[in-house]
């Protein structure tokens, strides 16, 4: 069967890529497009560690096939640091907010999508929001308090 | 997997067409959130999936002339919870959709997909089914409607012919006074597949229930209209007479599997629990309606 052509726009660059049908943007992302930021825990739907945005809708990219990315945007890890670091990456590093590593990206990707939307999250909102996001490491205490803080920051800032 | 043939319609017409056209191993490809699962697992080698996400009449939130909602089969749960009134008028529905998977899952899962995933279990449907909701469902022999408590056939299967899609939920006007809830039992606190749901849609005037509807999941092979429930509480106070009787409907529809997640007496005992809670939550929410 012929490969599916993909016209998308990742990280705000135009880009295009071939895939099979059944392929998944995950699959594309880390295979395909070089782009291995977004890990692969249980391509399920259940860890959150490939979580990318489309259209700005925060969205398992295990989930999602490929061939649907044609037209849509799509933001990763990859995207999430300038000409410096977003400031929850910067206070993921300062409050050692991962041990592993693993369900960083993903953290990182939730993380930024619940701050878009709310600025001010209580603590219970930030759990219920990162729900769908395991550490193996159970590091979550200090992943939590980082959005928390990070949160303060940015509004301070904003001000 | 690269045998497989995705195509991504524009319109209600070319996705019936293609879909019609394709053999039977051919899928719906909505949120995905069941299906991307159930092919990586090797439970489905669909030959083609139809992607409907690019049609609008799946993708629309509408208020009908008459003040009801049509909502298409594939909106998202992140998007209908975005939307301005809905949840105001059908808060027992939205947290019923709300309650599947994570943050991440609710940006693409919809209610037309986990209606036609077909599990007993699926979150939305007894609201769904409590609300009176109406499905649409277009094939290459036209368009009928049918009561989304009549959608499922079985654990995964649903009253659909092949070709047929589902294409939207018309939602009813809701009088003065009315309002719903739904609740489930899980194991866990939070991202569990329910071992027992309840819907419970009601109307209240003056402290009087002039209408109601239960849907009971996760305890028979589909979703249940218990009608039993509904006609104890209609004409009642919701006293305690009223509320036990009703439970005890819902204590008796249900036929439920026996697992390690739920033995028979509980899933049992649990549903009449549920039923009273659903309804107080449902009555407090209808006295400010």
């Amino acid at each position: 069967m012929a490969k599916i052509h993909v016209s998308t726009t990742i990280n705000g660059e135009p880009t295009e890529f071939l895939c099979d049908a059944g392929d998944s943007m995950l699959d594309a992302l880390r295979d395909t497009l070089g782009l291995t930021g977004s890990k692969e825990g249980c391509g399920t739907g259940d860890c959150g560690a490939c979580s990318v945005t489309l259209d700005g809708r925060l969205v398992c990219s295990c989930l999602m096939l490929a061939a649907e990315a044609d037209g849509h945007k799509v933001e990763t890890i990859e995207g999430m640091a300038s000409d410096h670091l977003h400031p929850l990456q910067q206070k993921f590093l300062e409050s050692a907010a991962l041990q592993c590593g693993i369900c960083t990206p993903g953290m990182l990707i939730a993380a930024k999508s619940l701050l878009e939307r709310n600025p001010d999250p209580t603590e219970t909102e930030v759990r219920f929001w990162l729900a769908g996001n395991l550490c193996r490491c159970t590091g979550y205490d200090k992943i939590v308090r980082a959005v928390m803080e990070t949160a303060a920051d940015m509004r301070e800032a904003a001000r | 997997m690269s045998d497989i043939r995705y195509l991504a319609p524009h319109t209600l017409d070319d996705a019936i067409a293609q879909y019609a056209a394709a053999d039977g191993a051919a899928r719906i490809l909505a949120g995905g959130t069941d299906l991307l699962v159930q092919m990586r697992s090797g439970v489905l080698k669909p030959s083609t999936i139809v992607d409907v996400k690019k049609v609008p009449e799946l993708m629309a939130v509408e208020e009908t002339a008459d003040g009801g909602f049509r909502i298409g089969a594939a909106v998202s749960g992140a998007a209908l919870e975005e939307h301005a009134k809905f949840g105001k008028v059908w808060p027992g529905v939205l947290e019923g959709l709300n309650l599947i998977g994570s943050t991440q899952v609710q940006g693409r899962a919809s209610m037309g997909g986990n209606l036609c995933n077909g599990s007993p279990a699926g979150d939305s449907v007894p609201a769904l089914v409590a609300a009176g909701v109406v499905a649409t469902i277009k094939g290459p022999n036209g368009t009928r409607e049918m009561k989304v408590e009549d959608v499922p056939a079985g654990p995964g299967k649903t009253n659909l012919k092949p070709g047929e899609i589902l294409v939207s939920f018309t939602f009813p006007a809701r009088p003065k006074g009315s309002s719903d809830a739904y609740l489930r039992m899980i194991p866990r606190t939070e991202m569990d597949i329910a071992v027992v749901g309840v819907g419970v849609s009601l109307t209240l005037d003056a402290g009087t229930c002039t209408a109601a509807r239960v849907g009971l999941g996760a305890v028979a092979p589909t979703v249940l209209l218990v009608a039993d429930a509904a006609k104890a509480l209609i004409g009642s106070k919701l006293d305690d007479a009223a509320i036990e009787a009703a439970a005890a409907a819902c204590s008796a529809a249900c036929n439920p599997i026996d697992d390690k997640r739920g033995t028979i007496e509980y899933r049992t005992k649990v549903a009449g629990v549920l039923l009273k809670r659903a309804t107080a939550i449902a009555a407090e929410r209808a006295g400010r309606a």
